[in-house]
């Protein structure tokens, strides 16, 4: 995917986006398969503990999700480069479906565990706050604006929040640190079979990260194509207002549209 | 940068001598969050002397809110923003003036507030050092951060209901730090509450950096 | 290209400034020397206060040419650098309705580096150093609060003016005095560029006349070349400006909505 992608295609798929999108389908079906029947129950936990399989895996997507939001809105203030900017934008919403999903997961698993749906447990409430964090990232960047505003403003936002996600988790842990129960971790030391799925799982939250991650990215990118596309014939209708032929008109949008 | 920052706080302090949003208006309103608070937990059984330093930072907060929505409405009607742009003045003087003014406004607000759960909540003061020295640090941070978001969201439409979105889950760091502060200043066990400083400190040295660096391109967008 | 106007102030060759999507200036060429008055005229929407803005750094030149004051304004940091070295005076104010006319003149004048004593001299050459000076900006009429922002305008003592209709809302009294501190800002060497609609009083005082249509200049100086902005030589006196020709395929207003 690089500025070459002139020509609109008919939609966002490739050939190896369907590979991956099918890899990724077969990928949660071992993953099933392994955390439901082929390993045990955890000694302690018992069949709750098998969440980890999805949570872990959707939590470390997350993250990759928020450190690409951060990266790409380093690299536009830096480069100024609009395939950094989609990557930024891009990232953070695929990355806000799986903070969604790390939190539901992780209620799921309290319900058993704790009894509760909800407990102000360190990790939770990090991720909640992240949550909001970046959804006001979003929210900032839906707004109307000129594309070179709109980028650096939700750059920033994006890096204001990136600073503050330290902060959030250090004061969160320290507060709970004290009557810190049972998170969702093993209770054992983990054996190797678990160890194998948990790292299945990763790879698979991944995957099927990489794939959302890749479609959304074509869509935003083309959406800000669609908004470029007209610039040309907007100047030689604003010239022809004059009644003057179009004279030194930049030869391309890209010329216009840094 | 100093020069300038010493000018716009001057400024804005200007603008606040004559105008008293501050005082006539937000001051009040801190006051009745207290109140609120009275009634939403029974003061009768001591929910309220548990809780005050809590209902205190969260008072503190809307307060911030509304503080940095006027530093920054008054610079975004009738071609200020322009003005500020075009008038020579350094960006992160800019910055730091308008924060100084708002930190300012604050500070008075949570004097006010102190007394206000003193006399309401039948609150002890206690631990004088810790408890000022967390009030200056929370207050510079949630004008730091203030300042920053309170300039994004100036030029917008939207600006009363993106500010909050966009800074409370930010400076939810410094609601529980300050809180945990205060608790311990209260409850005598000041060691604890140092460290939770520590942290305010943190804070508010990275938001008044970034301010410094940033403020510049986030006053540029109109 | 050669600048036409030696020692040129401004100096714009199809300059191209965009408000979001809606290129409001469409490829200018405009010369300006040092020391030079200039009437700019033109419909609603030609791209006067477009092009007044954009001199001032306030509005990007996205493509062309475009130097003001030596600086490069296809350039962020010189759009900053040539910002502290004009004046505008825009359709807003840029006042604060709290503060008094006097605390409003000298905060802006001190904001440049100018003394409280030249904010002070420039508020008498207005006549606000009477009654006015101590009451609040929001008190004022429309005519008062222009004069209040004349005043901080001369208290910068800018080399390059840029005045948006500076007759505007203003009595016999204040257009007078408009007057003479233009013709005393180009008897002092500054440089100054009137958008107008008040072509007798405008044009009395200008040097020559620019006309513009369609964020284009339709009308230059030299009377021998009118539809070639390239040949202007700007010192000519300035000719009739002829009606911009009407286009058929024009549509109206619907490029006045960016």
């Amino acid at each position: 995917m690089t500025e070459s992608e002139a020509t609109v295609p008919a939609h966002t798929g490739s050939r190896t986006t369907r590979l991956l999108g099918l890899a990724t389908l077969v990928g949660i079906a071992v993953v099933l398969v392994l955390g439901l029947v082929v390993t045990g129950p955890d000694a302690v936990q018992g069949d709750a503990a098998r969440l980890i399989y999805l949570h872990v895996p959707v939590a470390v997507a997350m993250n990759v999700g928020f450190g690409l939001t951060t990266l790409g809105s380093v690299m536009w203030l830096w480069k100024k480069s609009r395939w950094w900017d989609t990557v930024a934008v891009s990232a953070c919403e695929v990355g806000l479906v799986y903070t969604g999903l790390t939190l539901v997961t992780g209620m799921v698993w309290g319900r058993p565990t704790w009894g509760v749906y909800w407990t102000w447990d360190a990790r939770l409430t990090t991720f909640s706050l992240l949550f909001l964090l970046y959804l006001g990232y979003l929210v900032v960047r839906h707004l109307p604006a000129e594309t070179e505003v709109r980028n650096r403003r939700s750059a920033y936002v994006a890096l204001l929040a990136f600073v503050d996600v330290p902060i959030v988790y250090l004061s969160v842990s320290w507060w709970r640190g004290l009557h810190q129960s049972a998170t969702l971790s093993l209770s054992s030391t983990i054996s190797g079979l678990m160890l194998f799925t948990l790292m299945t799982g990763m790879i698979v939250a991944l995957m099927g990260f990489a794939w959302l991650l890749i479609h959304r990215f074509r869509v935003a990118w083309l959406e800000d194509e669609l908004d470029s596309v007209g610039l040309e014939l907007a100047i030689s209708e604003r010239r022809a207002e004059a009644g003057m032929t179009s004279v030194n008109v930049p030869a391309t949008v890209e010329a216009v549209v840094r | 940068m100093f020069r300038d920052a010493a000018l716009v706080a001057g400024k804005d302090l200007r603008v606040e001598w004559r105008s008293r949003v501050t005082i006539n208006q937000v001051a009040p309103f801190a006051v009745l969050v207290l109140i609120l608070f009275a009634f939403a937990l029974d003061p009768d059984r001591g929910v309220l002397q548990q809780a005050t330093a809590g209902l205190f930072w969260v008072a503190v907060l809307f307060s911030a809110l509304l503080a940095v929505q006027r530093a920054f409405a008054i610079e975004s009607v009738d071609g200020n923003r322009d003005a500020l742009r075009l008038s020579g003045l350094d960006p992160a003087g800019i910055f730091l003036g308008k924060a100084s003014a708002v930190a300012l406004e604050l500070a008075g607000l949570e004097a006010l507030l102190l007394v206000g759960v003193v006399v309401l909540y039948s609150t002890t003061l206690s631990g004088w050092l810790l408890l000022v020295t967390t009030c200056v640090v929370a207050t510079i941070g949630l004008a730091a951060a203030g300042s920053l978001y309170g300039v994004l969201a100036a030029g917008l439409r939207v600006r009363e209901t993106l500010l909050p979105l966009l800074l409370l889950p930010v400076v939810a760091p410094v609601l529980l730090g300050a809180t945990r502060a205060f608790e311990a200043a209260f409850g005598q066990t000041t060691a604890d509450g140092w460290s939770w400083v520590g942290l305010l400190t943190t804070f508010a040295v990275i938001y008044v950096a970034f301010g410094v660096l940033a403020f510049g391109s986030l006053l540029e967008e109109s | 290209m050669e600048p036409v106007v030696k020692d040129a102030v401004v100096h714009l060759r199809a300059a191209v400034s965009l408000l979001g999507r809606f290129p409001a200036l469409a490829g200018l060429d405009l010369d300006v020397g040092r020391g030079e008055v200039v009437l700019v005229q033109g419909s609603n929407g030609a791209g006067k206060t477009t092009l007044l803005r954009t001199c001032a750094g306030l509005i990007p030149v996205s493509s062309g040419e475009a130097i003001v004051l030596g600086c490069d304004l296809t350039v962020a940091a010189d759009r900053g650098a040539v910002r502290r070295r004009v004046g505008l005076l825009g359709h807003a104010t840029g006042l604060y309705d709290d503060l008094t006319v006097t605390d409003n003149v000298r905060f802006w004048a001190r904001a440049c580096g100018a003394t409280k004593q030249e904010a002070d001299a420039a508020l008498a050459v207005l006549g606000l150093d009477g009654r006015l000076a101590d009451v609040v900006v929001a008190k004022l009429s429309a005519g008062q609060r222009r004069r209040t922002s004349l005043a901080a305008l001369v208290a910068r003592r800018s080399e390059l003016w840029l005045l948006d209709e500076p007759h505007a809302g203003l009595d016999q009294a204040g257009r007078d005095v408009v007057d003479k501190l233009i013709r005393s800002a180009a008897a002092a060497g500054a440089t100054v560029i009137v958008a107008s609609h008040e072509l007798d009083r405008a044009g009395a005082i200008a040097d020559r006349t620019v006309t513009i249509a369609g964020g284009t200049v339709v009308t230059p100086s030299a009377p021998s070349a009118p539809h070639s902005p390239h040949d202007s030589t700007p010192h000519d006196p300035a000719p009739p400006p002829p009606p911009p020709p009407p286009d058929p395929t024009r549509k109206p207003e619907v490029l006045g909505v960016p």
